[in-house]
């Protein structure tokens, strides 16, 4: 999203900063939930959640809810990086097309997908599938725009250099425009795995029976703070490790394209 | 007017694979397109219905609103400090990315059920995209207009009326596209799972009742504001662009 230059080495005066800021955010709800000014009704410590969130890992009591959750996600980011990419290639080759389209996908993140779920439990079933397909329906519109964006963006000499190979379509494709597109691909990906979690857990979170949206929406309804916190630190950590894993190869790739 | 012809056959093309889908999957699950018009048009004929859409319109506004002026307010601040930006930009970047339905019962708990809760919930999905557009435009701006602004000795105040504001405006619009849309998906969200009233409780209990025709018209209808008042906001954005 930004074009500064991120400078490498074992942690920036910026990074210590920040890892100030979010130590000092969390040692003052600490003292504020310790002081009762947040009642415990409310919020329970950070280090209370830490606390419940090892023992319920180590307890396994949600081990099927996080495994299916974490299934769930992974399909249905693999699913919207391969539709995505294809439904952009195809529109990326059809102007027509694509200028009608391109209003329809700027503003499709403001229809909420959850409300197609009867639809889906209908056609695919109660379980799984329909929350994979949420998921999806929700992924891929981020994939087919970074597909877009890295078509338009590989130099036209590129495509001079395959026409006096004389490389035939699907060569230049898989030799010219995968490798040349791929660093605003893979920003794609990141952003479908994002939203594929987004999608699976406010799913679940709705509208399912099973996974850790529902263990979360369970535990709320039943007053089980200890538990709810708990899980929700989990799911917490859980995309922000994944993210940030995505975003330090975003950023070797993008570095390399500067190159 | 060719944008226009192109426009008016992606309608006719979506239209009809709905129909398709409808014929292939059957009545139970889907509801045809003329069965949604005639939903439609008889929802809008009951009194109740202009309640549920004022109501989500009233809290819509309200986190819209908050959204913009936060996300600028924020977005400009991180942007004039360097340093500050440096920092920020993961964390709001991390916040972003999160799902933020995990957050929910957070926020129930604090705000309790009712508008408040709604607009926040809005307010978080919106407010973070505008202050990372509104932060990179300012970044990006060109630094000779701010040594300009200096050079006129402007104070604070009106270098960023007069010199940032109008600088920035267009990238603040396509932020402004995005939290739109996510603000309404925000407060429509927040309806789903905890309102006695809005479109998103509409949506809920006729997902209990099974109630298809219902759910495709608030799906069309909803999708055609959004659509319409992006396409409005993008116009926008191409008259200050030029």
């Amino acid at each position: 999203m930004s074009g500064t230059k991120e400078p490498t080495g074992p942690m920036t005066f910026e990074g210590r900063i920040r890892l100030g800021v979010i130590v000092g955010f969390i040692a003052l709800i600490e003292t504020l939930c310790r002081l009762n000014t947040i009642p415990a009704t409310v919020m329970i410590a950070p280090s209370e959640m830490a606390g419940a969130l090892a023992a319920i890992l180590a307890s396994g009591q949600y081990n099927g809810d996080i495994a299916s959750s974490t299934g769930n996600v992974a399909a249905a980011a693999a699913i919207s990086v391969v539709l995505g990419f294809v439904a952009g290639f195809v529109i990326h080759a059809w102007p027509a097309l694509r200028g009608a389209v391109e209003p329809l996908l700027a503003s499709y993140y403001a229809i909420p997908t959850f409300m197609f779920y009867p639809v889906f439990i209908i056609v695919f079933g109660v379980g799984n599938r329909a929350i994979i397909a949420i998921a999806v329906l929700l992924a891929v519109v981020a994939m087919i725009t970074a597909t877009l964006n890295g078509l338009d963006r590989i130099p036209q000499v590129l495509h001079k250099t395959a026409r006096m190979y004389r490389m035939s379509r699907p060569n230049r494709a898989l030799l010219i425009d995968l490798p040349a597109a791929a660093p605003y691909l893979f920003t794609g990906v990141k952003l479908s795995v994002a939203y594929a979690f987004i999608g699976v857990i406010a799913s679940e979170f709705i509208l399912s029976g099973s996974g850790l949206g529902y263990a979360i929406a369970y535990a709320y309804n039943n007053f089980q703070n200890r538990e709810m916190y708990a899980l929700m630190l989990l799911i917490l950590v859980m995309v922000s490790v994944v993210n940030g894993a995505l975003d330090v190869v975003d950023k070797r790739l993008q570095a390399r394209q500067r190159r | 007017m060719k944008q226009f012809g192109r426009t008016i056959l992606l309608v006719l093309a979506l239209l009809a694979i709905w129909q398709a889908l409808y014929l292939t999957v059957g009545e139970t699950a889907l509801a045809s397109p003329l069965i949604t018009a005639a939903k439609l048009a008889q929802l809008f004929r009951t009194p109740s219905f202009w309640g549920h859409v004022a109501e989500t319109g009233y809290a819509f506004s309200y986190a819209l609103a908050l959204s913009l002026l936060g996300g600028i307010g924020i977005g400009v601040l991180l942007g004039v400090n360097r340093t500050s930006g440096l920092v920020a930009e993961p964390i709001l970047i991390a916040l972003y990315s999160i799902p933020k339905v995990t957050l929910y019962p957070l926020v129930l708990l604090c705000f309790g059920l009712g508008v408040s809760a709604k607009v926040t919930f809005g307010v978080m999905h919106g407010l973070i995209p505008i202050a990372i557009f509104t932060m990179n435009a300012i970044r990006q701006m060109k630094p000779v207009y701010l040594r300009t602004s200096k050079v006129l000795r402007l104070t604070p105040v009106q270098t960023a009326a007069t010199v940032v504001l109008p600088a920035i405006l267009p990238e603040v619009m396509s932020g402004t596209r995005l939290g739109f849309s996510l603000t309404l998906l925000g407060v429509l969200i927040g309806e789903m799972f905890a309102s006695r009233r809005g479109l998103g409780f509409l949506i809920t209990n006729a997902i209990g009742l099974g109630d298809i025709a219902t759910i495709m018209a608030v799906a069309v209808l909803l999708a055609v504001f959004a659509v319409a008042a992006n396409a409005a906001l993008l116009a926008c954005y191409r008259a200050l662009h030029r």
